[in-house]
């Protein structure tokens, strides 16, 4: 483990009886979770290599009840970590062992369903997949679809502003989000925005957006719905090399033609994919799935404009999907790609943004990198808006490799900052990328943003030791939280 | 994942299984969004991925099960959803099975678990014995309310209304085909089934035999061992499994078989499973043979083809799928496919991946989450208006049988009715 964690406050857990009872007190009987065999299931998310046993786990059922645990955490000062499905790839549900996590999976209710006003609102555990399921027969959906989306829940698609292969077209999370029910460090609970778009004032819920569980708690969401197109359709585009489909990329985006979705998978992940999907992926260096929707004369005329391109490149393969399963089938294998490299090894999946004509430079750099550091590293990603997550292969059973490929990592997150890209898409920061904020922002940036989370959390009690480098966020809270207990 | 067992502890072969499934797993999370106990229960310990870790914990450290993990993992319904899911293909079912056979053997449970267990263990397998109690328990019934424990109270109201004489179709005998012979199969008469519903296997010998199959009941089998197997008690289920293996073998060494017909979806996932049970024993390459040659009864009508499907009434057929049939085997089409060509009109629910809450015999050991799957897979049913809804499997049968007023019928005797066979027994007052 390379990443370090802040030792956890003593006091804290020699009172640990006394919160357990409190949260107890507060809380149905099946909402408290402090056996400690129990406890270590929730001691990490999808990011395994950096685990730690909370204290405990509540689970609550209302925003009443999150309040409830949020008064009991602030008045004996114990940190919490907010949890959505635990999908998160850059550890950002990580607990610490003096903080209680709270789960909100049981948020899991449909509240309004406004077709006329084209809204609906959800309690925040509802997963993101199930939003769009519901509004299926109704004809409408919800856009941002991160690949985790069958299990993912929309409270943690808000905390990460979450993308997917869809917000080349729709934009992300923070585009999507009408209004929120959140509930304060404190237990207050506020109302951000709403269903009538554009309200008066600061845009607060445009701060809570991504703010990753350093602000508050999203109980309930108030989510931007869209009509179904009238179709949709991919391609595959298979390439020699990766370069070549990264410069396929950048000149379709150029031609001013719009898919909905670009996405990108070379060969080692193809080979993991292909065994759960069955999708006949071309066999190739490196393939693009690009989706166009709209009418059939328009999904007919943009595939057109596309091939030309593509045709220009010498591709191996180009294929249109030929009906509903086969589409299915194509997207299935890309939204389980990092499940599916499961088949092949362990991994770390990192989450780099880049500009979209930058894509073929980084492609080369990061095979460069890769003989460098002597590990494979397989590449799928969200290649229209350059949103890259290559993951690193190494083995978790061998002592020493898995620093070999964090290094591995920040040096393709540092490229990325490097060539005018950044450190996340959506994946957030969490504890991941941490230490290479400074990489990103300067000591001015990071104190700017700090000072906004000591508006919202001056006790720095929500989700510890995630986003700020842990030097830079200590010398902040020693000159600031003075200040605020003096107040 | 990371694991951190012993060159010791790898030594053991099931050890070693488990080491490579959970190496396999990268704890996304997939699983838990298809977990029926997740969606009820809202908590990680009580899906796939919970469980995946409440197992390595115990058996990394090689502990003493605690009563909370041995809740957890008894919560599973074993439906193999969080199989069909895994992208990275985890065999959750071998962990699983792994995990009970551990906690049977190093835990104690409280005085009354045990003697559930051992009573369920040593009547359901058993086909007169299970008769008797399911007589036993129509008689009891009137007392239900006298009885303290939920489980117990569950028992009895599994007791089907009508409890069939024994059909003599299930004794050791052979079939003739009609017509020319096409395949030579044998039918696993199963045992819980046999009690409950004697129609089944009636409906499939004639469905054979009409298609041109010479169907044995070989002598000398019994119970396949899925029930004891769930229970962890390895011990009882692999002496039902080896029996098995050994009449089979007999006639396939005999006078040949094409493939062992099984019309519970429950069984067919264990019995496919026998050569993993035996792997690395003296019986590993029989239990291979048998279970290369177990097909569900869906897999060989596929295979041979409906004859003259005309007869039956074109009814609107909501059709369950099972779970040990759609993710413990895999069959999810197939059964579909052939109701349609049989002439009716196939429904699927909603969340049809999701389980009926039956699983074996936890539909008696959880009847609380049991009883709340039922009724969402019976509204789910519901919701798509079916005149009667088929099922492969006994348990799905008797539990969605026991939540709704429409008829609940096995494929199977659709399929039988279709091509010249009675009109099933359960929709002969229907319209």
């Amino acid at each position: 483990m390379t990443i370090a964690m802040p030792a956890p406050d003593a006091q804290v857990i020699a009172q640990r009886p006394q919160i357990v009872a409190a949260l107890r007190a507060v809380l149905p009987a099946d909402a408290v979770i402090d056996d400690p065999h129990e406890t270590r299931a929730y001691e990490c998310d999808a990011l395994t290599a950096y685990r730690c046993p909370p204290l405990a786990v509540v689970l609550p059922r209302t925003t009443a009840e999150v309040a409830a645990a949020m008064r009991v955490s602030h008045g004996l000062g114990v940190p919490v970590v907010p949890r959505g499905a635990g999908t998160s790839l850059a550890g950002g549900a990580l607990p610490t062992a003096d903080c209680v996590i709270l789960g909100t999976m049981r948020l899991n209710a449909f509240l309004d369903i406004d077709l006329a006003n084209r809204y609906v609102r959800v309690q925040s555990g509802v997963t993101n997949l199930s939003v769009s399921a519901e509004l299926e027969p109704l004809g409408f959906f919800y856009a941002p679809d991160p690949s985790s989306q069958l299990a993912c829940t929309i409270a943690g698609n808000i905390a990460m502003n979450s993308g997917g292969a869809h917000c080349l077209k729709y934009g992300v999370t923070t585009n999507n989000l009408l209004g929120a029910t959140v509930v304060l460090t404190t237990g207050e609970i506020i109302e951000l925005g709403g269903p009538e778009p554009g309200p008066a004032g600061l845009d607060l819920l445009g701060v809570l957006c991504g703010s990753e569980g350093q602000l508050g708690v999203v109980t309930e969401a108030t989510l931007r719905i869209l009509p179904r197109p009238e179709g949709a359709r991919p391609v595959l585009i298979g390439f020699d090399s990766p370069e070549v489909a990264g410069e396929c990329v950048a000149n379709i985006i150029r031609s001013g033609v719009l898919p909905v979705a670009i996405e990108y998978m070379d060969e080692p992940c193809l080979r993991a994919v292909e065994s759960f999907a069955k999708a006949g992926y071309p066999d190739c260096p490196a393939v693009l799935i690009v989706e166009v929707e709209g009418s059939k004369a328009e999904i007919d005329d943009q595939i057109a404009r596309i091939r030309a391109i593509a045709d220009a490149l010498n591709p191996v393969e180009f294929r249109e999907s030929r009906n509903a399963d086969e589409s299915l089938a194509i997207w299935k294998g890309r939204k389980s790609a990092f499940g599916a490299m499961g088949r092949l090894g362990d991994y770390i999946c990192l989450d780099g943004t880049v500009p979209v004509g930058q894509l073929p430079h980084t492609l080369r750099r990061i095979g460069e990198l890769s003989r460098q550091h002597g590990l494979e590293v397989a590449n799928v990603f969200h290649a229209g808006d350059g949103n890259m997550h290559p993951l690193i292969l190494f083995d978790a059973n061998t002592p020493g490799d898995l620093a070999r490929a964090e290094a591995f990592g920040a040096d393709i997150l540092r490229l990325c900052v490097e060539v005018g890209g950044c450190l996340t898409g959506e994946h957030g920061v969490g504890v991941e990328k941490r230490d290479l904020m400074g990489d990103q922002y300067d000591p001015d940036d990071l104190a700017i943003q700090m000072q906004v989370k000591d508006v919202f959390d001056p006790g720095w009690l929500l989700n510890p030791a995630k986003v700020f480098p842990l030097e830079a966020s200590a010398a902040h809270r020693a000159h600031t939280a003075p200040l605020a207990a003096a107040e | 994942m990371q694991t951190t067992f012993t060159p010791e502890q790898l030594a053991d072969p099931l050890t070693a299984r488990s080491n490579e499934i959970l190496r396999t797993c990268v704890h996304c999370g997939f699983c838990t969004a298809t977990c029926p106990t997740y969606k009820v229960l809202g908590d990680e310990l009580d899906s796939p991925r919970g469980r995946i870790y409440l197992i390595k914990d115990m058996l990394e450290n090689a502990r003493v099960p605690d009563d909370k993990t041995v809740t957890h993992i008894d919560r599973c319904l074993s439906c193999l959803s969080c199989m069909t899911t895994c992208p990275s293909g985890v065999h959750y079912m071998h962990l699983v099975d792994h995990a009970r056979e551990y906690i049977e053997q190093n835990y104690r449970r409280p005085l009354p678990d045990r003697v559930l267990r051992w009573v369920l263990a040593r009547i359901l397998p058993y086909p007169g014995r299970f008769r008797l109690a399911l007589l036993g328990a129509k008689l009891g019934r009137p007392f239900r309310r006298l009885i303290p424990d939920a489980r117990l109270r569950a028992m009895l109201d599994m007791a089907p209304r009508d409890i069939p004489a024994p059909s003599r179709n299930d004794s050791p005998q052979v079939f003739a085909a009609q017509g020319p012979r096409r395949k030579r199969v044998a039918l696993l008469t199963g045992c819980a089934q046999r009690a409950l519903n004697t129609d089944i296997n009636d409906a499939t010998i004639r469905l054979l035999r009409r298609h041109g199959c010479e169907v044995v009941i070989p002598r000398g089998m019994g119970c396949c061992g899925a029930l004891t197997h769930h229970m962890g008690r390895t011990g009882e289920s692999h002496a039902f499994a080896a029996a098995n293996i050994r009449a089979l073998t007999a006639e396939i060494d005999g006078a040949g078989l094409d493939a062992l017909v099984i019309n519970t979806s429950g069984c067919g996932t264990t019995v496919k499973d026998y050569g993993h049970m035996f792997a690395g024993g003296p019986l590993e390459a029989d239990a291979a043979r048998v279970a290369a040659l177990a097909k569900d009864i869906t897999e060989v009508m596929a295979d041979l083809g409906l004859t003259d499907a005309t007869h039956a009434v074109p009814l609107r057929v909501g059709y369950h799928a099972a779970c040990s049939l759609q993710h413990g085997q895999g069959i999810k089409a197939t059964p579909k496919e052939l109701l349609a060509a049989a002439g009716f009109t196939v429904l699927e629910p909603r969340d049809s991946h999701i389980c009926c809450g039956s699983a074996g015999t936890y539909n008696l050991m959880q009847p609380a989450i049991s009883a709340e799957l039922k009724a969402r897979k019976v509204a789910t049913l519901e919701a798509t208006s079916p005149q009667v809804i088929s099922a492969g499997n006994i348990g799905c049968m008797m539990q969605i049988g026991s939540g709704t007023a429409v008829p609940v019928v096995h494929t199977v005797e659709l399929l039988d009715w279709a091509t010249g066979g009675p009109r099933p027994q359960a929709l002969r007052h229907a319209a």
